[in-house]
């Protein structure tokens, strides 16, 4: 087991001027989980590819442990890697899969079974060593790629979105399953995603990334309580964040006519007459009449307990789409009108030209 | 939301893949009719060459010598039927020394240049390296090279050889084998380059991943995944190098004579007995088909179903 560092660390296809992944300084801790989360293309798997070694690193370092190992092949690395597509191999059963690299590593025999057995044993693959990967669904194919890395007892683990060809049930069962087991086992693991939802619900720590730059790393409470930029508080949080900007008055920050009073230090931090809002779903009160921002309800999403309401404001002239996370039985319906307010203590503020943060949640 | 709604939809799928299932039962016996009619007709077409040797092959010297095959088969009992062409073929082809020459030439002229095109293949498949796709092309280029151009220069080279050293090469075999290897390659690596490069590249990476070499990962990995590319390129070589006469009697000529020289070699003079070269022809096909039926189970589709996704 070890840590792994990112040292600036960069990745510069062939051909193309900006960076896939742009000096990315990055420290996972001796058995930690930490989830790469981003939208497509923002180079979190260049990311993990380049720690697998299958992606070169043109500039900076990557350590695992206090081994330098930026130019080391990937069969000296000593990590696993479960891949998106699983990448069994087809013409040897799954104890054969499981024992491939430990064979390739000389490991004897008998404790090439051994290992796989045990390793079998905790995925539940137990019956099926003798298949074939064709002879076996979707779910268990996935188990047996985990399989074939826990096998290799690795210092790291690697994982490149490995749920994204599961249904949506299974994923959601998998997901609490490779958590527990990672903690079980307590192997440095680095886990890519697309998924906030996965990213939060799976990582001791996540790092978001955005066009090849790190944006945030933090816990999942972090990130979804205190975002440093917009981009990180739109993407973690389902229904995500409501943005827009909003005019600064002399008496604070104005929420339709109902004006949220911000304190002198944050003030300092903004320069112009506007800031972006950010707001969640949950933290907004909703009232038919009185002071706040007004809103036309388009439609209400019956979740159960509760649902969300999404609605559009008028704001300076430009139509802002919003999400009010409402109450399941007592709720307006579509086309009521209704007036928000923010709930003490959650309002985020960011600077309208960077994104980035200013202060801390603003007390309403 | 009401339970009507989803059984509406359901019994509407249900009732449009019925129709579906009607119409392609109604449109597909007539298909099938006129595919297998348009099948049946190419095969015959195909086949009369086959046919012709065939019956020519029972046929005794006189008919074959004075009538063409065709009318034998217009006037079946006027004809005099005999096997007596098998026997005398067999015993004057010699089986025992030819039969051995054949084998000796055609199998590491099929073994060697798949291997060398196998591990070539590879290499422009899953390295890197500069001039890749220049050298790529250069192979791929020399496959408008024919053989026959290459016999005379090829022949004074053995001979130059075997002046500066003392290795006495043409009449020997592995003058036959260096010769087909040498242009069997460009095809064989371009073959199996272009189904290497449809193997998952996440499978290579795996490999590497778990701590495989590339010979490891060639051995274990892309030459079982291969099989069928393979077996299709040992089976074009081996009929190719078996049933070739022109580079065997050049390299090897009287030394060593092959099948097809043999063959050859029961037509008289003035070409009379080709009925022995006819049923020559069919004691000699045995092999190839032998070959063709035992590597026909290499043929899998989908070998690489479930490795990925």
């Amino acid at each position: 087991m070890a840590s792994v560092t990112f040292d600036k660390a960069t990745r510069l296809y062939p051909g193309s001027t900006r960076p896939a992944v742009d000096a990315i300084d990055l420290e996972v801790a001796d058995g930690e989980f930490l989830v790469l989360v981003g939208p497509s293309g923002c180079g979190k798997s260049t990311t993990l590819r380049m720690l697998a070694g299958l992606e070169e690193v043109n500039d900076g370092r990557i350590l695992i442990g206090d081994r330098d190992v930026t130019d080391v092949p990937p069969k000296d690395r000593d990590i696993a890697m479960v891949f998106q597509n699983y990448a069994l191999y087809p013409h040897m059963t799954v104890a054969e899969n499981m024992g491939f690299a430990l064979k390739i590593a000389g490991v004897n025999k008998d404790e090439r079974a051994t290992r796989v057995l045990e390793a079998a044993k905790l995925l539940d693959l137990e019956p099926y060593l003798g298949r074939k990967p064709k002879a076996l669904s979707g779910g268990q194919r996935q188990r047996v790629a985990m399989g074939r890395a826990i096998v290799r007892q690795p210092q790291v683990f690697l994982m490149d979105e490995p749920l994204s060809n599961l249904d949506a049930k299974l994923r959601v069962q998998t997901r609490t399953q490779i958590a527990s087991l990672q903690r079980r086992l307590g192997v440095t693991t680095v886990y890519v995603t697309h998924d906030q939802t996965e990213a939060l619900t799976m990582g001791d720590r996540i790092a978001v990334l955005k066009d090849g730059v790190l944006q945030q790393v933090g816990t999942p409470r972090d990130l979804y309580e205190r975002p440093n930029n917009v981009f990180v508080a739109g993407f973690i949080g389902s229904p995500a964040m409501n943005l827009f900007q909003a005019d600064l008055t002399d008496a604070g920050v104005m929420f339709g006519n109902h004006p949220v009073a911000i304190d002198r230090a944050t003030l300092a931090g903004i320069s112009g007459k506007k800031v972006t809002v950010g707001i969640r779903p949950e933290d907004v009160t909703v009232a038919t009449s009185g002071d706040g921002l007004p809103v036309e309800v388009d439609v209400i999403e019956e979740l159960g307990a509760d649902g969300n309401l999404y609605g559009h404001s008028d704001i300076a002239g430009a139509r802002v789409d919003l999400c009010v996370r409402v109450d399941g039985r007592s709720h307006p319906n579509a086309g009521d009108k209704v007036y928000i307010t923010p709930k003490e203590g959650h309002l985020h503020l960011f600077d309208v030209e960077s994104g980035a943060r200013v202060g801390e949640a603003v007390i309403a | 939301m009401t339970q009507a709604a989803p059984t509406l939809a359901v019994r509407a799928t249900a009732e449009r893949s019925a129709a579906t299932a009607r119409t392609a039962t109604k449109r597909r016996p007539n298909r099938r009719i006129v595919l297998n009619i348009i099948l049946g007709l190419f095969a015959i077409l195909w086949m009369i060459p086959v046919i012709g040797l065939l019956v020519t092959a029972f046929r005794s010297t006189t008919d074959a010598q004075t009538t063409g095959w065709w009318t034998a088969i217009g006037n079946v009992f006027g004809q005099h039927w005999t096997t007596t062409n098998f026997v005398t073929a067999f015993t004057n082809l010699d089986l025992g020394t030819n039969f051995f020459n054949s084998v000796a030439v055609t199998v590491p002229a099929t073994v060697l240049p798949i291997m060398f095109a196998a591990f070539a293949a590879y290499g422009f498949t899953f390295l890197d390296f500069k001039g890749k796709e220049v050298y790529f092309a250069v192979i791929v280029g020399l496959l408008v090279v024919p053989t026959q151009v290459a016999l005379i220069p090829v022949l004074q080279a053995y001979v130059a050889f075997t002046k500066a050293t003392g290795i006495p090469i043409v009449g020997q075999f592995p003058a036959a084998w260096v010769y087909h290897s040498a242009f069997a390659l460009p095809l064989a690596i371009f073959i199996l380059r272009n189904y290497m490069s449809t193997l998952p590249v996440a499978l290579i990476e795996a490999a590497r991943v778990d701590g495989a070499s590339h010979f490891q990962i060639f051995w274990r990995l892309v030459v079982p995944m291969s099989m069928p590319a393979l077996a299709s390129f040992a089976i074009f070589q081996f009929l190719w190098v078996w049933n070739d006469y022109l580079t065997a009697y050049i390299f090897l000529g009287d030394a060593n004579p092959v099948l097809t020289q043999a063959l050859y070699g029961l037509l008289g003079q003035y070409a009379q007995g080709w009925n022995l070269v006819a049923a020559g022809s069919f004691i000699t096909i045995v092999v190839p088909l032998i070959v063709f039926f035992g590597m026909q189970r290499y043929f899998v589709r989908g070998l690489t179903a479930g490795s990925v996704k």
